[in-house]
């Protein structure tokens, strides 16, 4: 306790000092952190590769290339993106100076995940850091490798005073007990729960990013071919432990066995025959999750792999087919390389089957007929979605990333990072002068000041000289009617 | 849980679709436009006998205020509700990607007792405008707003989609055990947390727009009559209780030597000689509250006022000078017709002074020096800013209005009520065809597979080869 409120009172010194509110000063920060990715790139692929057993081709793309993509981004936007914004002013405040400050919240605290356990940290720290912020980051602990790492090279980079990363992991509730001014969650929903109501004590905005089971709705009119390749990429890629992976799909019963054969020939394709032995597979993280997504395979038709292996904790790419909605494996999220296909007659049972649960983090929807997919994402609600694709709209840093309802609040990627992690403060700079116009509003009252303040009030300007000159004719008006009356 | 049936009924709606078109939700608002027209008398009387709100100041925020609101998200919603289009990437080029506004579903509004139809009204366009299904829970200390609230605004709106819900506080928290989807609460920073840790529950985003004690700095170059009227205006508007009011100042011992005539001239001549009569001043809005505003002139001296009537819940505009940090007047936010000074000895003093304090929901400095102005914007932090005048940064509706820390969380007003009410979410529609795209992140991984990802996904920095 006492190592945590130290490590939080340090940051909240290190914020109050000032140094990390200039550009300048960020931007060093960014910069730093662009070249430990870029000097340390090895050791973060091998520890990576140490807790998923994934492979450097595989923790790159997925992992590095995102953070350095981030990285690029904010360090070229930032100037804008933290620049103060005029606003449009209305005929009564047309003199003066309006704009919104984004201005930094304080001490901000980054819980990561270990499923993607690079990515899930360096992400928020790179918008917290550019907005401002002084940072505390909690990393997975089930993901030791990458949290040890992390913990080593951070502060070989970046001042450890205003970034701070918790190494030995410290447990999450201690740490909520003391006062953030920011907290971002990536994890379950159960955990998110305990997370807000500890926030809710020192009312501190959260951003949950949370999960859920992503649905997959296949339309009888599109390309399975093409179909199937893209869902079992997105699928089974880090062996089915992505927060946007399809959970389960949805199609008509006639086109079942056409999906199973096409998802079937993918996984040859990019596994080959011995998947256990190809390096490009990955492994569950731990025992527990394993002997958890076993337990769901239990009870189910299985029409393609349920190999398993404890030692090693694989599991085989697995279709489950004829799955009933009802059954344990349509309760959790999966999270696991296990996928489950439900029937549905049409488009109508699909959405009211998604309908009938929590919202999720995605959905995905695959059909040639455009109009069937904007129908879709219209009648049904979810944190993001991707057409005709899996996971990509997680890579489009222009679109916000994140949850609604269960599966999260608040989102972040790109600009929506810093928009996150700053306070946009309202400003009115008025003159002290030009005290004609205000006396309309001051007392005592009278039927006259009150129709001429709905005018000023009503009416919208932005600029122009036009504007001015009507404004200043007016306030001698009302100056001289208020006096006179 | 008693309003269990209420909320279900409320999301059967929700779920049927019906406040999905937007046509329907103009409708609603027209509704309610017409509310504000036809009600008009009924919310002067209403609101002047919960607390003798002077019907000027009645008209301008319960009415008027409401009426702008309402007029902007009229003139603006199909532009708003509108899927916005954002840049792509080199591999999304082909495709279309667009933040689509969703409503959440059932929300709850909460609001409270001193703008008692405004900070439910202003909410309520914007959670109508996203096309959600709404529960509005007024204050019931402010009874007879309560009462014409309940009892008319279903006249005007769809019944199946939006309520009204009265209740005490044992009632509001059994209303807070069910789930919504959003809340939205205005009022005080206590009630605040109790608010959100019930949504935990159920992981519903909220706003809480609470309070704090809003300083006022006026610095020794200054025209200190203006000051004088803006702060008093300020500060005594709806007798002291208003979120946004200017709570204490902070100035240097010469400019509270001359402030205090022009204080004295300026309430005299909005309230005349004798405030007790004045229409245009208000009363304390409960016994309960009375006592506690009361209890605060113990403090410093009074310099200007400092009469009470028990039976009117009247508390005169009173200042009070030499206020000491440790003074009842100093340790919670005064919220009646109290202005307390406290002396520093320059700016520098004031902006610790200030960021000592929790964070306000509102700051303001007088000075001729827009330098000074500036260094008090820069160096502390607050909800808003209001620089030579008070209030007055909440009447644009193209500034967002909400507090940090302590003053709250979210905010609102114009389209960022719209935003705060609709979920964006980011959609990526992609092409069947083209698959070849695609090819470089399937699997078995090769050197030249990432030599093409590395092409098409990296950013560049600018000066570099840009493939964007």
């Amino acid at each position: 306790m006492g190592r945590m409120q130290e490590a939080v009172g340090r940051a909240r010194a290190a914020f109050r000092s000032g140094r990390s509110r200039p550009l300048g000063f960020r931007l060093q920060q960014l910069q730093s952190l662009e070249r430990m990715v870029r000097e340390k790139e090895q050791e973060i692929l091998a520890a990576i590769g140490a807790d998923l057993r994934k492979c450097g081709h595989n923790a790159y793309s997925h992992e590095i290339l995102g953070v350095l993509g981030e990285l690029a981004l904010t360090m070229e936007k930032l100037p804008a993106w933290a620049a103060p914004r005029p606003v449009q002013k209305n005929l009564l405040t047309l003199r003066d100076e309006a704009y919104i400050c984004p201005e930094p919240l304080g001490v901000v605290l980054v819980i990561g995940a270990w499923n993607y356990p690079f990515v899930l940290v360096m992400q928020p720290l790179i918008g917290a850091i550019a907005a401002g912020n002084a940072v505390v980051v909690k990393p997975s602990e089930v993901s030791e490798h990458t949290a040890q790492l992390i913990a080593d090279i951070l502060p070989q980079y970046l001042d450890p005073v205003h970034v701070r990363l918790l190494f030995p992991v410290p447990e999450t509730t201690e740490l909520l007990t003391q006062r953030f001014d920011h907290i971002l969650y990536t994890g379950n929903s159960a955990v998110g729960k305990i997370v807000m109501a500890a926030a809710a004590k020192h009312l501190t905005p959260v951003t949950l990013e949370l999960g859920g089971k992503s649905p997959c709705y296949i339309d009888k009119d599109c390309d399975l071919t093409i179909a199937c390749r893209r869902i079992t990429w997105g699928k089974f890629m880090n062996c089915g432990q992505t927060c946007i992976a399809p959970d389960y799909i949805l199609c008509h019963p006639s086109i079942q066995s056409q999906v199973v054969e096409n998802i079937k020939a993918t996984l040859q394709e990019f596994y080959g025959e011995d998947v256990k032995n190809c390096p490009d597979y990955e492994r569950i993280v731990n025992k527990r999750h394993f002997k958890r997504i076993v337990s769901l395979l239990e009870g189910q038709k299985i029409a393609h792999g349920g190999e398993t292996d404890e030692a090693s904790c694989f599991i085989a790419p697995t279709i489950l087919t004829d799955v009933s909605p009802e059954s344990k494996v349509m309760e959790e999220e999966i999270f696991g390389p296990v996928l489950p296909i439900l029937s549905v007659e049409n488009v109508d049972e699909a959405i009211e089957f998604i309908n009938g649960r929590e919202k999720p983090l995605a959905l995905y929807v695959f059909s040639n007929d455009k109009k069937l997919i904007k129908r879709v994402i219209s009648e049904t609600s979810s944190g993001g979605v991707t057409g005709n694709d899996v996971i990509m709209h997680f890579f489009l840093a222009t679109l916000p990333f994140g949850g609604v309802g269960n599966s999260g609040m608040g989102s972040y990627h790109g600009k929506h990072s810093f928009d996150t992690f700053s306070h946009h403060r309202s400003c009115l700079i008025k003159n002290l002068k030009m005290e004609g116009m205000n006396k309309l509003r001051y007392p005592p009252s009278s039927q006259k000041k009150l129709d001429m303040a709905k005018f000023f009030l009503l009416k919208r300007f932005n600029k122009g000289r036009f504007g001015l000159i009507i404004l200043a004719l007016l306030g001698v008006v009302a100056a001289v009617v208020i006096k006179v009356s | 849980n008693p309003y269990a049936g209420l909320v279900s009924h409320l999301r059967a709606a929700w779920l049927s679709g019906k406040t999905r078109p937007l046509e329907y939700r103009v409708a609603q608002l027209e509704a309610l436009g017409h509310f504000l027209e036809e009600r008009k008398q009924d919310i002067l009387q209403a609101t002047a006998l919960d607390m003798g709100k002077p019907s000027f100041e009645a008209y301008f925020t319960e009415i008027l205020l409401c009426k702008n609101e309402l007029n902007d998200t009229l003139n603006n919603l199909s532009r708003w509700a509108k899927d916005e289009h954002v840049d792509k990437n080199l591999v999304t080029q082909l495709d279309s990607a667009f933040i689509r506004k969703d409503p959440f579903g059932v929300v709850l509004i909460i609001s409270p007792w001193n703008y008692p139809i405004h900070l439910f009204l202003m909410p309520l366009i914007g959670a109508i405008a996203a096309g959600n299904c709404v529960v509005v829970k007024p204050s019931e200390i402010s009874k007879n707003t309560e009462k014409l609230v309940a009892e008319m605004l279903t006249c005007y709106l769809d019944s199946d989609c939006f309520a009204v819900v009265t209740a005490d506080v044992e009632g509001t928290t059994r209303l807070l055990e069910n789930k919504f989807d959003y809340i939205f609460f205005t009022g005080s920073t206590s009630v605040g947390r109790i608010v959100m840790t019930a949504a935990a529950k159920h992981l519903t985003p909220v706003t809480l727009e609470l309070g704090g004690k809003n300083p006022c700095y006026v610095s020794d170059t200054c025209d200190v009559q203006n000051v004088a009227r803006r702060v008093v205006w300020g500060r005594f508007y709806n007798a002291g209780q208003t979120c946004i009011a200017p709570d204490y100042v902070l100035c240097s011992v010469e400019m509270q030597e001359k402030l205090m005539p022009a204080l004295r001239e300026a309430i005299t001549e909005f309230y005349g000689s004798n405030p007790k009569e004045s229409p245009d001043f208000g009363r304390i809005v409960g016994d309960k509250q009375f006592q506690r505003v009361r209890a605060l002139l113990g403090s410093g001296r009074v310099a200007i006022g400092g009469q009470t009537d028990e039976k009117e819940r009247y508390v005169a505009p009173t200042v009070l000078a030499d206020v000491q940090p440790s003074d009842p007047a100093m340790q919670e936010e005064i919220f009646g017709p109290i202005l307390p000074i406290v002396v520093v000895a320059n700016v520098d003093e004031a902006i610790d002074f200030i960021n000592a304090r929790p964070r306000p929901l509102a700051i303001y400095a007088f000075s001729c020096d827009s330098k000074v102005v500036n260094q008090v914007l820069e160096r502390t932090s607050s909800g808003g800013f209001c620089g030579n005048d008070t209030l007055m940064h909440v009447t644009l509706t193209s500034l967002p209005f909400g507090g940090i820390g302590n003053s709250g969380l979210g905010k609102y007003h114009g389209k960022f009520t719209f935003d705060t009410f609709s979920h964006h979410r980011g959609c990526l529609h992609r092409n069947m065809g083209l698959e070849a795209i695609n090819s470089p992140r399937y699997p078995p991984y090769t050197q030249q597979k990432m030599g093409l990802l590395l092409a098409t996904f990296e950013i560049k920095r600018k000066g570099m080869c840009t493939l964007l």
